[in-house]
Parts: structure tokens; sequence; C-alpha cells
């Protein structure tokens, strides 16, 4: 069909861009026009490969060569060489850091096993509102694997066994979970999903039930076996139009398969889901305050114990899980327990799924082995940070996570390194930060939205978080104590330690993550009135440099406020005092002598 | 639609299904089409996928190509490029095109579902999915 | 039950499972400082919101700290209550409350009542290191009987949890976010214009000056100093069981012969008593019972039984927005508030030979839905109200003080006549079980013709919150329940409103817990409810101590009928004595 025998790649991501891969892009074709190749051979500009520090990336199809860190210069060598005489450039060939080994084929590269698909498996697949698409792809076979090959309890110690652990945010394993549920005798029980993703930043589960619906409706039918439910409930956020559709059009479609309802494929087992509606609180991502939301109650938590696996949805036993963890189960059934124990680490198995976002050149949706470290997801699988800049942070696990920094990127993420390293999983949310980012008013930016998503039930969250928040507006408005600091420390424990439920507890995080590592930033605010990333618009200061000023006067004609003066042609100083930080000289003038600090 | 009654008739429902969806993989020679799928999740339709996903339609029909199935999908996780298109073609790789407007659609209709050209704003696939 | 073994601050201690941590350390004498938490067991409120987490203890193995109000026990279990983590906790926690808390002390109506206070006082805090801290506010609301300034509001939910569990009224919740949550109305209507039933359970329990009722004690002082006014004073029964504690006296100490003189020098023309006013109510609920039964035993279809009492403004106020299909039901009959009051402004204005303008009728209850009760439309005459002035217990104990009466001091004295002369029977109002007992002892010897051979019904007596009884008049088997509390006094309504299957003739219903000596009028009783059994011992007391312990025998009430109304029931005992009952449409 196609005309062209061979195609070149070139990256033409943001990081690779910078790196001059357009130039790169010219002198290919320029030096094909030479050799009269320009027929036979397609330069073609693509998406970031998600190997940023490696690049500019070149590469040859169809033989899948991968060529790493081009230079324009290097362009006449690759046509000559490869493109012409059809032999490899091994100089640029990508060589695995281990065995120093130059790979030829990308396919062989460390770097496409980075991420992989489980929870997502069907993401971007399938059609979500064709059940066929979803049973040709193994779909409810693990159903029905469940309920003629297993018994409850085999399921459950299937799932143990798997080492599954909650993906929502607490990382509690799912099969022990499970088994209390099971365990605890009721007329009734419930299966509940959690689908109130609230996290800012964070879409994992509104993809997978907007791309994978069924996944989670067998899931929980399979759950609803194990523990003895046959009612499942989901609750979901009603901001989710779309992924609530997909959802129903999924109930409906396993409902008239008879996959859902009585007597499912004939082993007398019945079950069947209905959606609950939310409003969007975060803290009905807490189990206690979902359930007492679904209840028809104010979405507050209550103390655990009792859990809701003793007493739930109406006082009923209840199994509460995330879509992500459910998303989990059926491929777990199928592919076995041992398979999924074999990814990961030792406490923590099988993917995760995060969602970048921030300072990084690959926004997006991703999902790699527990384990991974965080240099790989940012700098390799995310492209590494926007423009250039310097790699300051990285926030994971929501608003109530913890700024993780250069010293923790190559840590292998799972549930408990990241604790140690005082941040968390959360529900997979990653927000990366560069050099201009100002660590105080990050904090004070997660604080406000706790403080806003507080339910306000106790004292510490209530309270406290709102007192946090404040210390921290003083802070970066450069009206904060040396006392202030300490408070900001010794409150933050306190928090930590007396909140009632998991909002509040962790609440603090992003300033006892940060306060340590960047305490001079946090000084600098204090004593010297300054925000060293220059984000602070309290704190900046427009300068005129005496040496650059030639006094054209223009800086003073657009100041609204008539804070600067000085003759023509002399220097023009700007009353400090006076100055509102607008920043439109700044903007107006045309020497850069006006600095911004 | 007729109730699936034993996991042997779900089992039988798969085989069936199987051939349409990995038609891609599989080079069906019932199925010789091209697919076409569209990632609409609410981030890919807020980046303008409806309107891509309407072009596409309009484009294909207006050219009477008959071997072109168009069909959503969730989404596919770059975020940075929405709205995405995958196309794929009988025995080749699946193909992503990322930032698809209703120009780019006419390109990628025109050059690749038409003449198997590629084209500039392929985002390339960086990960693996579990599968059987 | 297992038993488990817990060791706190070094002791062991084995306490029944499912204890909490605060309940295993109580029994070791170790005193963990709560101030949510409110476990008023008798009655089933407990108050285990877990939110204020000044009692947070350190358990050995866990990671963060556990309030010990809500956490179970499990065996084993090592927790230290004092250790700097604890301490330097709360210390942060109460700063915290303290730092979203008006500063007003000295002008609060808890002021020396108030447990944040006390917190304060015992942990001696002497700064709140949260400087300039804004503080959440929320507009005031004032209802006839209670005000509530949410800006004093801890967010203890004690006030939520009596309203919802407990009276199951359903006026208050939390609303809002973070640190704007707030307890409020539906819709954020005033509470006036709510469900609420006055009850003022609610102020009972709330810790802090959130809630306080209106304080009338300035129009009573005013009253007093008008020489144109002939100012009455009706006091309740239960005043008396409870008036002394305000003054540091025993709780159950009878303070009856103080509290008159104390009247009196406060300058009130009149001291009577609201007893005589019981007794005439079981004359008239009394006769309207029997006249009921005896028609249900003629076979008259139209008759409804039971009777239900109608002496309890909260319980009105309840039944009216709530079950307005059974208006029918409830005695006719006022309360004994404003029975006084209507014949306090007739009969005895009259006798004094003044018109009932210049009269001033001020009751003492230890009630605030009385406050709201006396306003009511229906219980003036031109606009001139049967009762003028509703004030509080607590509000006359202020009012003793700032007179410089030196309560403690003062010589018994008798209430004057003929409205003070009161019986047994009408003492007894003041407690759970003690209106249907009074109506017990003159139906049984209307009904029979024979003289009782003991008065006491001891089986119509006791706190259990929902109580049954059958009293043998005659070869009638009179079925009696008793419910206390609005929650339990809705089981009996919805047992009635399915066809009545215990064949109840009559039932008694009290709004507050334990009848009106655990009124919201009442001195605080500080989560102490052994408070509430004492003060119903010494309502008994003075029962048993009375020469004349039924009604119909009261000679005062004789006159009244013989020189007045004629018979009970008579076309001018229903003017003044009746009232009848409309639905309420409320939020």
């Amino acid at each position: 069909m196609s005309k062209y025998k061979m195609h070149v790649l070139v990256c033409g991501g943001t990081g690779c861009l910078s790196s001059n891969s357009s130039q790169i892009v010219d002198n290919i074709k320029k030096y094909l026009k030479e050799n009269g190749m320009e027929n036979d051979v397609q330069v073609l500009k693509t998406g970031c490969f998600g190997f940023c520090e490696k690049g500019p990336i070149v590469k040859i199809l169809p033989d899948n060569t991968f060529y790493v860190q081009v230079k324009p210069e290097d362009a006449e060598i690759i046509v000559k060489e490869h493109l012409v005489k059809g032999r490899k450039v091994e100089r640029l060939l990508y060589k695995e850091p281990l065995t120093n080994k130059s790979i030829e084929d990308s396919k062989h590269m460390d770097f496409y096993k980075k991420q992989m698909r489980v929870a997502l498996r069907n993401c971007g697949f399938i059609d979500p509102d064709n059940i066929d698409e979803y049973i040709a792809r193994d779909g409810y076979q693990a159903l029905g694997k469940a309920l003629t090959e297993m018994t409850p309890e085999t399921v459950i110690e299937e799932v143990k066994k798997s080492g599954l652990r909650g993906r929502g945010g607490g990382g509690f394993p799912t099969g022990l979970k499970w088994e209390f549920a099971h365990k605890n005798k009721a007329d009734q029980k419930y299966v509940v999903c959690n689908a109130d993703e609230g996290d800012p930043g964070a879409f994992m589960d509104r993809s997978i039930l907007e791309g994978d619906p069924h996944s989670v409706v067998e899931a929980m039918a399979i759950c609803g076996y194990a523990i003895g439910a046959n009612k499942g409930l989901v609750y979901i956020r009603a901001e989710y139009p779309l992924a609530i559709q997909r959802l129903r059009n999924a109930i409906k479609s396993a409902r008239e398969y008879g996959l859902l309802g009585k007597d499912i494929l004939g082993t007398g087992f019945d079950f069947d889901i209905e959606i609950k509606y939310g409003a969007g609180a975060f803290v009905c991502g807490e189990e206690t305050a979902l359930i007492h939301s679904m209840e028809g109650g104010r979405g507050e938590p209550t103390t655990k114990p009792p859990f809701p696996a003793e007493s739930g949805f109406w006082g009923k036993p209840t199994n509460v899980n995330n879509v992500e963890t459910f998303a989990n189960i059926p491929v777990i059934l199928l592919k076995g327990a041992d398979w999924f124990s074999s990814i990961g680490t030792e406490k923590s198995k099988g993917t995760k799924v995060f969602a970048l976002a921030g300072k990084i050149n690959n926004v997006g949706l991703i999902e790699v082995p527990m384990g991974t470290t965080l240099r790989e997801v940012i700098f390799d699988i995310g492209g590494g940070i926007k423009n250039g800049k310097k790699f300051k942070a990285v926030q994971t696990g929501g608003p109530s996570g913890g700024c993780l920094t250069e010293k923790d990127l190559d840590t292998p993420i799972d549930f408990d390194n990241l604790l140690a390293k005082g941040s968390m999983m959360g529900s997979g949310g990653m927000i990366v930060m560069d050099e201009d980012d100002c660590m105080p008013s990050v904090a004070k930016f997660y604080l406000e939205f706790t403080e806003d998503e507080s339910c306000g039930k106790c004292t510490p969250c209530r309270v406290g978080t709102k007192r946090l928040s404040e210390i921290l507006t003083k802070i970066t408005e450069g009206k904060g104590t040396m006392e202030d600091l300490q408070t900001l420390k010794t409150l933050s424990q306190t928090i930590k330690d007396t909140a009632l439920c998991g909002l509040g507890q962790t609440a603090p995080n992003p300033v006892l993550s940060t306060i340590e590592t960047f305490w001079d930033e946090y000084v600098a605010h204090v004593k010297e009135h300054r925000c060293p990333a220059g984000q602070c618009t309290a704190l900046l200061q427009y300068k005129i440099l005496e040496e650059k000023c030639i006094g054209c006067t223009a800086c003073s004609r657009v100041c609204p406020v008539g804070a600067i003066s000085g003759k023509v042609k002399s220097t023009h100083v700007i009353d400090q005092d006076k100055c509102i930080k607008c920043g439109a000289c700044y903007d107006k003038c045309k020497f850069s002598a006006i600095v911004r600090q | 639609m007729a109730k699936i009654k034993s996991l042997e008739e779900l089992k039988q429902l798969r085989e069936q299904f199987k051939s349409k969806v990995d038609l891609r993989e599989k080079g069906d020679k019932m199925e010789k089409m091209i697919q076409i799928r569209v990632a609409m999740a609410t981030c890919g339709i807020a980046a303008g996928a409806r309107d891509v996903m309407n072009a596409l339609v309009d484009e294909v029909s207006a050219q009477k190509l008959d071997n072109v199935v168009i069909s959503q999908t969730g989404c596919m996780g770059y975020c940075y490029a929405e709205p995405t298109v995958e196309v794929t073609i009988p025995g080749k790789e699946p193909v992503v095109f990322g930032e698809v407007d209703k120009e780019k659609v006419k390109e990628i209709i025109e050059k690749y579902v038409k003449n198997g050209e590629l084209l500039d704003g392929i985002i390339p696939v960086t990960h693996k999915t579990v599968d059987e | 039950m297992s038993d488990i073994k817990v060791t706190i601050d070094g002791k062991q201690v084995v306490v029944p499972k499912g204890s909490t941590i605060l309940q295993a350390a109580q029994k070791v004498g170790i005193h963990i400082p709560t101030l949510c938490h409110l476990d008023l067991h008798d009655i089933k409120m407990v108050n285990k919101a877990a939110s204020c987490r000044i009692c947070v203890v350190e358990v050995e193995g866990r990671r963060n700290l556990a309030p010990a109000c809500a956490t179970p026990v499990f065996d084993g279990m090592v927790v230290k209550t004092n250790t700097v983590r604890v301490l330097n906790a709360r210390k942060v926690v109460l700063e915290l409350l303290l730092s979203d808390h008006p500063k007003d002390c000295l002008i609060c109506p808890k002021s020396g009542n108030c447990e944040l206070q006390e917190l304060a006082e015992t942990f001696g805090l002497r700064e709140v290191r949260f400087k300039d801290a804004k503080q959440s506010t929320y507009r005031k609301d004032y209802s006839t009987t209670i005000i509530r300034d949410m800006d004093k509001c801890i967010m203890c939910r004690r006030c939520e949890t009596m309203c919802n569990e407990v009276q199951t009224v359903g006026a208050l919740s939390g609303i809002n976010r973070g640190f704007n949550a707030v307890v409020a109305t539906s819709f954020e209507v005033n509470l006036e214009d709510s469900v609420c039933t006055h009850c003022g359970q609610c102020v009972a329990v709330c810790p802090v000056g959130a809630l306080s009722e209106k304080d009338y004690t300035w129009d009573v002082v005013e009253a007093l100093a008008d020489p144109d006014k002939v100012v009455v004073v009706q006091t309740a029964p239960a005043v008396r069981a409870a008036l002394g504690e305000e003054f540091g006296m025993e709780p159950g100490t009878l303070v009856t012969g103080k509290m008159v003189a104390a009247l009196r020098r406060l300058g009130f023309d009149y001291v009577f008593d609201t007893d005589f006013a019981a007794d005439l109510t079981i004359m008239e609920e009394g006769t309207e019972l029997l006249d009921r039964i005896k028609r249900f035993l003629d076979g008259d279809k139209t008759v409804k039984l039971p009777i239900l009492t109608s002496c309890c403004p909260g319980w009105v106020n309840f039944f009216e927005s709530q079950f307005p299909e059974l208006l029918d039901v409830p005695s006719t009959a006022k309360s004994p508030q404003q029975m006084f009051g209507a014949i306090a402004k007739s009969y005895y204005a009259e006798k004094l030979g003044i018109p009932r303008e210049k009269m001033v009728v001020v009751s003492v209850m230890p009630c605030l839905a009385k406050k709201y009760e006396a306003s009511r439309d229906e219980f003036a005459v031109n606009g001139n109200p049967d009762v003028d002035i509703s004030i509080s217990t607590r509000e006359l104990a202020h009012l003793i003080k700032k007179a410089n009466i030196e309560f403690k001091d003062l010589e018994d004295e008798d209430f004057d006549k003929p409205l003070g002369e009161s019986t047994g029977a009408g003492v007894i109002f003041g407690t759970t079980g003690g209106v249907i007992e009074a109506a017990t002892r003159t139906a049984y010897e209307l009904f029979t013709g024979k003289p009782l051979e003991k008065v006491e019904f001891e089986q119509l007596r006791g706190m259990e919150g929902v109580r049954t009884a059958t009293v043998k008049m005659g070869d009638l088997d009179l079925n009696i329940g008793i419910a206390h509390g609005l929650g339990n006094a809705r089981k009996l309504l919805e047992e009635i409103k399915n066809g009545n299957p215990r064949n109840f003739h009559a039932i008694e219903i009290m709004a507050c817990p334990g009848g009106c000596i655990g009124g919201g009028g009442q001195p605080y009783h500080h989560g102490n409810i052994e408070i509430l059994k004492k003060r119903a011992e010494a309502i008994y007391r003075e029962d048993a101590n009375k020469p004349i312990r039924k009604s119909h025998e009261n000679p005062a009430i004789k006159e009244l009928y013989d020189t007045y109304l004629g018979h009970p029931m008579s076309e001018r005992a229903h003017k003044l004595l009746h009232t009848k009952y409309t639905p309420k449409e409320r939020v």
C-alpha cells in the first residue's frame, strides 16, 4: 500500500524539540534528497517517546532500530550508513545500563517493559459500551470460574495469596478485607465500589469506569460470591456523568446477558448492582463517610471499629473496595495469584496506575509494576520536566500526600516505601514540581484543599487545618515568625496524631514532608521576606538596574500607582512601599532594566 | 439479547467475539477491516474527541470507504496529546495519532487509511498490556 | 461476656468485652478528660461522636493516638494516658478549640457551668498560640425559648444526638464543611419555625454557651418593681427538688419552704403553687378519662382510647408537628401552668377585685417549653396572656442571687392560700409516672366509689423509658402506658397509630427524660444521671409527707368547683381549663 519502504520517526516531544530534534528532521530530509531517496523514505515527527533522558530519539521502521542522543550532525551518518547501506550505527544505539549491550530492536528494551497494563488492560482497547468486546477479552470468565470451580473460601484465598492491596489509598490487603466480611454472618451483606475519586488530578477510577466498566461489574459479582452478598452498590460522584452512563449501560447489558441478576450462569448465585450518587465531597472517599452518605446521612466518618465488615451499610457487613482494586480482581482469578504476586515488590504486589500531572512533559495516566522508581516514572515514562527545568519535588498520594525530592527518586514505589518517606500511595496522583515552585506555597495550596474538604467533625481537622493554612498564608506573605515555623511543626504532628479519619491524619503531610527538606526556603520567607522560587507575589520586588536603565520613562508612565520616579535620561527608581507588584513596568521595559526578585 | 446460561455458553460467546475484536492481531480473513478507535473518556471528549469522531464518520462516508470501522474506546492515557485516535490496519501494529483535529482527520484518512502512509504526530506506544 | 485484661498507666484492670478505654480507666480511678463524650446510659443516650479528641491516649502498637471514649479495649492492651505526647496533643487540641471560641466568658450564660472553661482551668492553660486566628461565625438564632449562639459551638454534637436519637425530633443536624461546619436546623430556618419542640434537652446537654435559654429574669424584676401590678408566682413541682443544687446543696434536697421564703423576699405579692393547678388538672383530665372509658364500655364507637396526658408542652408541640393525625387522642385539658394562669386571672383576680390586666402571673418551671406555651395565642384573653412570664429553675436561682438573698439560711415558709394549697398527687407531677399515678388515685375512687387502701402505685414508678402496668379498678383492668423522652413517646404513638394492640386506656407522656425533674430548665446535671434519680426520690418524699394525697380531696379545689366552676368539664371549666390542638407545619 505505502509507497515508502522505510520510515524515520523523530521524536517531536517537548524535551527532544528543545534538544534540536527539528534540525535532525531537516538534516535527514536534506541527506535523503542528496541520495535521491526522498520518495523511498518518509521522515516523520512523532509525539514523545517518553525517553527524554536519552533524547533526541530517532526510530527507524520497519526494523525498529532505536537511536538515542542523536545530534543534528548525526543525520548524515544515519542516512548514509543505515538508510542507504542498511548498516546500523552502533554508537547511536541504546545500551542497557547493566550489561552495556547495544539493543538493536526497541522491542527488547527494558524501557518498554516499564509500563504494564493490568488494571487498564482494556482501557483504550475495547468499546466500553459493547459487552461483547469485553467478553472477547476474557470478560466474565473469571466470574464463571469462581462460580463453577471455586468456593467462596478459595476465591478469598486466591485474592489473599495474590497480595493485592487496596488501591484507594489505605493499602489494606484486599483478601483480608473480604475474609472479614465473609466471616461476619448476616442475613444481608453488601459489596460497595468506592468510585468517589476525589484527589485533584487523579482520574484513574474514572478512566477505568469509562473505558472498562465491565471489569468492575464482574469483580463486584466475584466479591459478592466470596463474601456472601447478593447486592452491590457503586458510590460514584455525580460529577462523572460519562462514567455513570457507561457503568449504567454495562450493568444493563450484563443483566440482559444474565451475568447480573438471578441464577447467574445457572449456578444459583444471585447478584445485582445499584448506583448511588455522591455530591463529590472529598471525605466521602473514606469508607465510613461513604456509607453514611449512601444512607442519606451527612457524609462524615465515624470511629472504627466497628469496621464496615462488621457493621456497614444499614448496619450490615459491607465490603468496600475502590474501582482500581476491583479492576485487578478478574485478572487475578484468571491468571492466578502466583502470576500476580510475581509482579511488584515484597509487600506490594501487582501494578499501580498513576496520574502524572504538574511540570512534567507527558501528563497522563500510566500503569507500572510496583517497585518502579520515581525516576523511571518521572524521567522515562513521564518524559522529564517541562522546558528543561530542574526537578524539585514530586507530590504523591494526592492533596494529603507528601513531597518527595531528588534524594528519593531512586526509591522503588510501593505502599510501605512511600509511607516511610513521609508520603503515601494515596489513589495514585503524582504532581511534579520544578525549581519555580515555592514549597511553602505548595503546602499552602494543599492545606487549603483539605481545609475546604474537611467534614468539620473533629477538632484537629476542622480547626487545625484552618490554622495550618493561616500560618502558611502568613509565611508566604512574609509575615511569618520563627515561632510560627515551630507551631507549624507541632500542630502538624498533633493533627496527624489525633484526627479522626484518614483525611485529617494525612492532611499535614504536605507541611511535614517539606518543612525539613526545604527548611531554608521556609526560613528565607520568614527571616529575609524572600521567596527563593520567586512565586510568592507578596514577596516579589521589582527593581531597576542602574546600568541598564536609559531613562526612557516608559516604566514610570505605565505604572498605575505612580511608584516609579526619575528624570528623563537618568536612572529611574521604584518606591517599594508604593509598588503593587503588578509587573506592568517589567513587561514594558525594552531594555531588560527591570528585574523581578 | 438471550441470557447466558452457563460458563460453556460464555466461552463459546468469547470465541465468537474474539475474532471480531482481535482482528488486528489475527488478521481475520473474513473481516479485513481497518479499525479506527477514538479515545472517548471525559478527558478526550473535553479535548474535542466528539468532533473528531464525527469528522471521521463524515469523512469515511464521504469517501465511501467501506473497509473502515470506527468505534469508541476509553482513555489511552496520553492526556498530553488528546484527542487521540488509534488506527489498526490488518496485519500491522496499531498506530496512535495524537492531537487530532478535523484537519488531521482528513490527513489520517487520506494518507494512512487509504495509502498506509505514515504521517506526523504519531504517539509511540510505551506500555505492554497483560493478555492471555 | 468474656473479660478483658488491660493495663492503664501501669495499673491492671479487668473489664467486660466491649468496654471502652475510658470505662476501663474509670474503673481504676484514672480520670481521662473528656469534652464531647456524654454517657447518660439510664436514658440510653450516649454521644459517641468522638469528635473533640480531648480524651486521646497512647495505645501500645498503634500508630496514632486513640480516643479513649470510643476505642474498645482488647486483651493485653497497654494504654498510657499521661505521656508527654498525649499531654501535648491534648493541649494543642484544647488550644485549637479555644482559638475558635469567643473569649467572652465573663458574660456567657454558661460561665461557671461551662465544660470547656473547666477543661482550660484543669489544663492550666495560660496562652493560646494561634494569634489573630479567624473565628467561625454563624447568625444568632433566638426562639421564644432557646438562644443558639453557634459561634460558641465546639461541634460536640451532643445536641444532635439528643434531638435526633433520644427525642427523635430531628430539628438539628450538622451542615457545611470544615471550618464552617455548624449544627443547624433544616434549610437553616429559624429554630422557631423548625420542628423544635422547645423541650430544651439540647440546652441541658450543651457543654458550652452555644445553646442557652432565653432569659426573662429582667422582665420579672421590672414587673416586681411596678407599683401598679399585682405579681403572682406559681412554682412547678420539680423546681423544689432541684433548686437547692444551684446553691451548693446536695442533689435531692427539698427546698420548698426556702423557695417560698425567697420568692416572698423577692417581692411577689402572692406565692402560689402550680401543684394546686396539677390537682385541678387531675379533676379535669381524670374526669375526661373516666368519661371516655364509660362511653367506650357502653359501646360508643366514636370514643378515642387511649387518652394521652397533655400537661407537657414539649410533648404537645411534638404531636402537633409530628402526629397531626392523632390530635383527637390527647386529653383536651390544659397544662397545670395554663390552668393556673386561667384561674388566677379570672377566679382569683375577681376575688381580689382587680382587672386581669393589673395582674402579672409569673411561673417558675423546670422547663423551657413552658416559655413557648405561655406565649401561645390561645392562652391569652384580648392579648393579655394567662401566664405573663415563665422562668426556669436556673433563672430563679440567678434572680435570688442577684437580690442578695442568702438562700441556704432562709427559714421555711408556706405557700399562700388558696392557690398555694395542694396534695401529694400534685407534687408527683414532677417526675415520670407521676401524672398517671395522681390520675389513677382519683379515677379509682371516683370509678369504684371506694377509698384506696394504698395510695402509692409502685408499678407506675421507675426510670425505664417505656413502662406499662395494669391497675385493677373494680372489674375494670385499666391498662396504662408511660413514656418519658420523646423517642420513647414516638414508639407508643406508632403503636397507637397501628391500632393500639395492647389496649391501652391511658398513657402518660413527658418530653424530657426522667420527666420534669430532668427538664431543660433545671440545674445542669453535667452527665451525672444519678442526680435525676435523687430529684425523683425527693418528689416522692414530698408526696409521702403531705397530709392530703389525692387531688379530689384538696379543699381549695373543692371550693373552686363549689363557688366558681361548678363541676369538672362544666361549661366554664371547658372555657377556662381546656384547649384544642392544631396541626403545625414545620421543617
